[in-house]
C-alpha cells in the first residue's frame, strides 16, 4: 500500500478508535491493536508500541477537563500509581519475551471481557457501605468530591492491599498489550476499594499516561515505535478521544455501545483464532 | 483537606497538572504533525509493509541516535522526538508532584511520588 493511502486509512480509523474509546469509556487502545493488526495486518508488536504511545496522548489531553470538576484524587493516584507503574515494566518484560501468538489470544481473552463489562455497564456500582479500611485515614487516601448542590461529599477508602494488588495487574496488562486497561483501574477502584465511582473514573484517567509511560520507554528503546504509524495512530486517537469526550455530554450513547459491545466480541473472537492459527 | 483556602492545596496542584499535561500534549503533538507531514512527503509514492516486525533502526532507538539523525534532517526522527516528548509529559507531572507535596510539607506523598518517579527512571535506564 502506497504511504499516503496507507497514512490516510489508519488516521481515519485510529479517529475512529478514539472515538468509539471515549464514548464506552474503554479507551482508545482495546480498538486500535486489533484494528491494526487484523484489518491493516500490522505486526502486534508495531501496533502495541503505537498504541501506547496513543494512550499517553488520550489521557495527558483529557486531563485538564477531568480535573477542572474537582473529582479526581492526586493521592489516590499517585499512591496507586506505584503499582501500576512496577506492574507495566513487568509486563513490557514479559510482552518482548513472549510469542505474539500468545500476545493476541491474551488480547483477545481481554477484548472479550471488555464487551461483558461494556455490556454490564448499565448496572450501578455497589453500594456504600460505609465500611473502611484503618489504613484510610494513616496514608491520607480519604478524601472529598463536590456533592452537586455546593458542598463537599467525604467518603474513605477500603481494602487497599486487594486495591494495590488489581493496580499491578491492570498495569501488567497496559505494559503487555498497549492499552490503558482503564477499565481495571476503574474496577480496582470503584469495586476494589469502594472508591466513589465518579473519583474512580477521574483518578484512573490520570493514572493511565504514567502507567503507560513507565512501558513507552522500553518499547521506544526495543524499536516498537514504528514513526510512519505512530505519527498517524497518535494523532487520529487523540482527535478522535477529544471529539469523543465532547460528544459524550450530549449523545445517547446505549445504542452505540451496544453496536460497539458487537465489534469488540468480533474482533477478540479474530484475535484469539488468528493467535491459534499462528496468522500473527 | 482544605480547598476553600488560597494556599497551594491538592485541587490548585491537579489543576497545575492538567495544564502541564495538556501544554506537553500540543507541544508533542506539533512535533509530531510536523515530521509526519515532512515524512509521508520524504516517502511518497513507496509502499508501506508492517506485516514482518523488524527493530527500528539503532539511531530511531535512542536519544542520541535521535539528535544525530536530526542534524541530517530525518522526518522519522522528528516523530520519535514528538513521541519522547510525549512520554515525558506524564513524567514531568510526576516530578510536578514531588514539588507539590513538598510545598504541602507532606512528606508521606513526597515520598510515594519519589518511588513512582524512581520505576518511570529505572524503566528508562533498564532499556537503555
Amino acid at each position: 500500500m502506497p504511504v499516503l493511502l496507507f497514512t490516510l486509512l489508519v488516521f481515519a480509523g485510529s479517529i475512529a478508535a478514539g472515538l468509539l474509546g471515549a464514548l464506552t469509556g474503554l479507551g482508545g487502545g482495546v480498538v486500535l491493536v486489533p484494528l491494526l493488526t487484523v484489518v491493516f495486518h500490522v505486526d502486534i508488536r508495531y501496533a502495541i508500541g503505537a498504541s501506547l504511545i496513543s494512550v499517553i496522548a488520550t489521557s495527558s489531553g483529557a486531563a485538564a477537563a477531568y480535573v477542572r470538576e474537582g473529582f479526581s484524587s492526586v493521592r489516590i493516584g499517585m499512591f496507586l500509581e506505584i503499582a501500576t507503574t512496577i506492574g507495566a515494566v513487568f509486563g513490557a518484560f514479559l510482552a518482548t519475551r513472549m510469542p505474539t501468538r500468545a500476545l493476541a489470544i491474551i488480547f483477545g481473552v481481554v477484548l472479550l471481557y471488555s464487551a461483558w463489562l461494556s455490556w454490564q455497564q448499565s448496572r450501578r456500582s455497589g453500594e456504600d457501605d460505609g465500611r473502611s479500611s484503618p489504613w484510610s485515614d494513616r496514608l491520607r487516601l480519604s478524601g472529598s468530591y463536590p456533592d452537586g448542590k455546593g458542598g463537599q461529599c467525604d467518603y474513605k477508602v477500603d481494602r487497599i492491599s486487594a486495591g494495590f494488588a488489581t493496580m499491578f495487574g491492570a498495569g501488567t496488562l497496559s505494559g503487555l498489550l498497549g492499552i490503558g486497561s482503564g477499565a481495571v483501574k476503574v474496577l480496582a477502584m470503584d469495586q476494589v476499594m469502594r472508591i466513589p465511582f465518579k473519583v474512580s473514573t477521574t483518578t484512573s484517567n490520570f493514572m493511565i499516561g504514567v502507567t503507560a509511560a513507565a512501558s513507552a520507554g522500553i518499547y521506544l528503546h526495543r524499536g516498537y515505535v514504528d514513526p510512519g504509524l505512530a505519527f498517524p495512530v497518535m494523532l487520529g486517537v487523540l482527535a478522535g478521544s477529544l471529539l469523543g469526550a465532547r460528544l459524550l455530554v450530549r449523545a445517547r450513547v446505549s445504542v452505540l455501545r451496544s453496536i460497539f459491545t458487537v465489534v469488540i466480541l468480533a474482533l477478540g473472537v479474530e484475535m484469539i483464532v488468528n493467535g491459534f492459527m499462528g496468522r500473527m | 483537606m482544605t480547598r476553600q483556602s488560597s494556599r497551594f492545596d491538592d485541587h490548585r496542584m491537579e489543576i497545575m497538572m492538567g495544564r502541564l499535561l495538556q501544554i506537553g500534549v500540543l507541544l508533542a503533538s506539533l512535533v509530531v504533525l510536523a515530521g509526519g507531514v515532512l515524512y509521508v512527503y520524504q516517502h511518497f509514492g513507496r509502499g508501506v509493509d508492517y506485516r514482518t516486525f523488524a527493530s527500528e533502526p539503532a539511531g530511531l532507538r535512542s536519544v542520541s541516535g535521535l539528535f544525530r539523525l536530526l542534524m541530517t534532517g530525518d522526518p522519522a526522527a522528528v516523530i520519535q522526538i514528538g513521541a519522547i516528548l510525549l512520554i515525558a509529559t506524564p513524567i514531568a507531572r510526576v516530578v510536578f508532584a514531588v514539588v507539590g507535596f513538598a510545598l504541602e510539607r507532606d512528606r508521606l506523598y513526597v515520598a510515594v511520588s519519589l518511588t513512582v518517579l524512581a520505576v518511570l527512571v529505572a524503566s528508562l535506564l533498564y532499556s537503555a
